[in-house]
């Protein structure tokens, strides 16, 4: 089976982050207040053949293990749902 | 006899004839080794050298770690061999993993070019076995991903065991302790953001670069410790 994968990469807790730090104060100047605890990461998508979703997960996380994500400063999410029919 | 010194070049190195040529000034016989060589030839010494290796894709050494050549360069490593990263070699190294820590976005988010004073934290590395702990070196950064950052045990350790080689005088881009460079247990593997290349004339601006290189050099020359 195909399945579409979504790693979400962002910061380990308590590490800052300047990015979204910058971001959080540029937000009320635009009129968007009460926006908190912006943070930036990145999202890795792609698809995937595997037996099964948890198989499919399993391959995805020793992704994340060895090379999407570097745990010293990172932690990795990952979504995996069935990929959509192509035409 | 003049060590031999291996270079590596990544797709993206940008600092490695600046290297070589620095070395060679001082007596080596430097060469620049392809990243995609499964073998480092017959090196006394390995610099990984400035740049943005792999486009610095994913993260900083992310995908530099997994070219050929550092399988070899891991072991050379942990047999004692001489292994200086600097400025994105030090990035590899931690992606490495013969390197604690790692490196992040600069904490103002710009890129940093100047030079700045560097203090020489701990003699016990390849790097600066030939420079007091104190001495302070007018070094060039040039960086936008130079922010040293590991959790308060290993800094409490890298402290402890005169692992923190360099700091900054004036940290420029939020390192933990300000911290510029630091070497594994065993001393003979030193990463830093500083380029000690580019102080190896005073018609660059400093040679304070030249005591570390020089250094790095006599250890290369040395029997590897058994």
């Amino acid at each position: 089976m195909r399945f579409a994968v979504a790693v979400e990469v962002r910061g380990l807790e308590g590490i800052a982050d300047p990015q979204g730090q910058t971001i959080e104060r540029a937000l009320p100047a635009l009129g968007f207040t009460g926006a908190s605890g912006v943070h930036v990461g990145k999202v890795v998508r792609f698809e995937l053949e595997a037996a099964d979703e948890p198989a499919a997960r399993a391959t995805a996380q020793q992704m994340c293990d060895r090379l999407l994500a570097n745990p010293v400063i990172e932690r990795a999410e990952v979504v995996v749902s069935p990929a959509e029919r192509g035409e | 006899m003049s060590p031999a010194v291996g270079v590596v070049c990544f797709p993206g190195s940008n600092c490695e004839h600046d290297v070589v040529r620095a070395l060679a000034s001082l007596g080596a016989s430097a060469r620049i080794v392809w990243h995609g060589d499964d073998d480092l030839g017959d090196v006394d010494a390995v610099v990984l050298p400035g740049g943005f290796a792999h486009g610095d894709y994913l993260r900083p050494g992310a995908i530099a770690r997994f070219s050929p050549v550092m399988g070899p360069l891991r072991r050379f490593a942990l047999d004692g061999g001489p292994v200086l990263g600097i400025c994105n070699g030090f990035q590899v190294l931690t992606e490495a993993g013969l390197l604690p820590g790692a490196l992040r976005r600069n904490s103002g988010l710009r890129f940093v070019c100047t030079t700045v004073p560097c203090v020489v934290g701990s003699s016990s590395s390849v790097l600066t076995a030939a420079t007091p702990a104190g001495t302070v070196l007018a070094l060039p950064v040039n960086h936008g991903e130079g922010s040293f950052i590991c959790d308060e045990a290993t800094l409490g350790s890298l402290e402890d065991n005169g692992q923190v080689v360099l700091r900054y005088a004036h940290n420029p881009n939020g390192s933990v302790g300000d911290v510029a460079g630091i070497a594994n247990r065993a001393g003979n593997v030193v990463g830093l953001m500083p380029h000690p290349e580019r102080a190896s004339s005073d018609l660059i601006g400093s040679s304070d670069g030249i005591a570390l290189l020089e250094s790095f050099l006599a250890a290369a020359s040395a029997p590897v410790p058994s």
